[in-house]
């Protein structure tokens, strides 16, 4: 196995950054805005990504995390089932612009099973995607991010693994590939 | 762990402490679903389950049939008394011909303890027990300990006694093995007659004085008389046991701390439990009845990940 870095913590920072300022872009002061973090790692971007805005725009951010194990298209057909996670979103969703946070878009199966799974809390005006990593050339399905840190290339084989200082050392992106 | 150790929920017995905590943990979700806006999850929309129902219930066979809904899955609903088995079919046959028709699931009440073990040894499909006669009544164990859990966080070194009819009592057993595996102290609690012989083997106390338990315990769950299932007289009269067994608001105010009470239906008043003590804040019978459907759809889920998906023939 080769570990090779492809984002390293101050590149991160600047990301992330670039990111809530494209946010502010489209949703001004976030009152009719809702950020919703995708269980389990897209809730490490979503808590960085509402940190930030809240420091820059000093208002309160609407937040929360979805979980989608119950809508995924693969449960009765995976060896290792999934273990369902918590959701907690405390805001209604009926009317409100939502944007889904997750930190890597492969296959796009994820994002399918969010946008089934939030309409248990209504119907929003509309939904974005946001990720820190989008891996392009992966995709089985027609979905696509509107705000993307960075753009990966990389076969199925490989996988990319991002680490969080909350959990690991420090803020890494890694492309794992399997040895030759 | 992401995955029951067994295919079937046949007994409390069969289960280790993690698959208890798999449920649970699962049900902590599940309840989150029930209580949204729209209560309903698409995990179960190709799975079929029939509910085989040999014996009376309202409580558990709408809490199944509830959680089998909002998990998505279609459900048959069988009752014994207006079916082939009063014209001779027996057991296996009547399941092997609900199964031809592409049935996924069992769940099944039956009046003789084993029934539902039988089953599982005999046909090819996933069974629950719904209660066996005087044997086990898994998902009430785990819907009662998950209630538990919920009010008191943790059931390690709780002490949880259990009044009543133990004898004739399927809740009593599953609850036994759950709260044990869950690390719990459990004592039993009733008139001699009521309490089976050898109980002591399974590392319960027992006492026949409801005053001493309920100084001893935090939890006390109530059991209702099984008049049905006596067919001696065990103890005088109603009254009697009332008097000795029942709980009521003296009891409760006579104590230096606030205990729980649970019961796990349906409720004769003032036999086991007073109307006040029923309908008073000591008493979580009905936050049980919510977390049933939650435990439910949990085991549902949990068993249907284990029917893996089959595209070949």
């Amino acid at each position: 196995m080769i570990k090779k870095e492809l984002l390293n913590s101050a590149l991160i920072e600047v990301i992330l950054n670039r990111l809530a300022c494209e946010l502010i872009e489209n949703h001004g002061d976030f009152s009719n805005s809702v950020l919703i973090g995708l269980q389990p790692r897209g809730l490490f971007v979503l808590n960085r990504i509402v940190d930030l805005l809240q420091k820059t725009t000093g208002n309160t951010l609407a937040h929360g995390a979805l979980d989608t194990t119950f809508f995924r298209d693969d449960f009765r057909r995976r060896d290792e089932p999934l273990l369902a996670n918590q959701t907690k979103i405390d805001v209604l969703l009926e009317g409100k612009k939502i944007v889904f946070v997750d930190d890597v878009l492969y296959s796009g199966r994820s994002v399918r099973s969010a946008l089934d799974a939030i309409q248990s809390f209504g119907r929003p005006a509309e939904i974005e995607l946001l990720v820190l990593i989008d891996r392009r050339f992966s995709r089985q399905l027609p979905i696509q991010p509107n705000y993307t840190g960075k753009r990966v290339d990389s076969l199925d084989s490989q996988r990319v693994l991002v680490e969080w200082k909350e959990e690991a050392k420090k803020d890494c992106v890694y492309l794992i590939k399997p040895k030759a | 762990m992401s995955e029951l150790s067994v295919n079937h929920l046949l007994g409390i017995k069969d289960l280790s402490r993690s698959d208890i905590e798999l449920i649970f943990n699962t049900a902590d979700q599940f309840k989150d679903v029930i209580n949204r806006p729209i209560k309903k999850v698409p995990s179960l929309r190709d799975i079929t389950i029939v509910n085989l129902f040999f014996e009376n219930s309202t409580r558990t066979r709408l809490s199944f049939e509830l959680a089998e809904k909002r998990l998505s899955a279609d459900t048959l609903n069988f009752s014994a008394s207006s079916s082939s088995v009063k014209k001779g079919e027996t057991l296996i046959d009547t399941v092997n011909n609900i199964l031809s028709m592409k049935v996924d699931m069992v769940v099944m009440r039956h009046p003789n303890p084993g029934a539902a073990e039988f089953l599982s040894r005999n046909v090819d499909s996933t069974i629950i027990n719904a209660g066996d006669g005087a044997h086990e009544h898994p998902t009430q164990a785990l819907l009662d300990a998950y209630s538990i859990r919920e009010k008191h966080k943790n059931l390690e070194g709780k002490k949880v006694v259990i009044v009543g009819d133990i004898l004739h009592s399927r809740v009593a057993l599953s609850n036994i093995f759950c709260l044990q595996k869950l690390g719990a102290e459990v004592q039993v609690c009733g008139p001699t007659t009521l309490i089976p012989k050898y109980i002591k083997g399974l590392g319960v106390a027992v006492s026949h004085s409801l005053e001493e338990s309920l100084a001893w315990c935090d939890v006390a769950n109530m059991l209702r008389v099984q008049h049905e299932r006596q067919e001696l007289q065990y103890f005088p009269s109603i009254r009697e046991y009332s008097q000795q067994y029942g709980i009521t608001m003296n009891h409760l105010e006579r104590l230096d701390k606030e205990i729980t009470i649970m019961h796990p239906g349906p409720i004769n008043r003032g036999v086991e439990i007073s109307s006040e003590v029923a309908d008073s804040d000591y008493s979580i019978i009905l936050n049980q009845v919510e977390n049933g459907v939650a435990i439910r759809m949990a085991v549902l889920y949990l068993l249907a990940s284990k029917n893996k998906m089959n595209f070949k023939d």
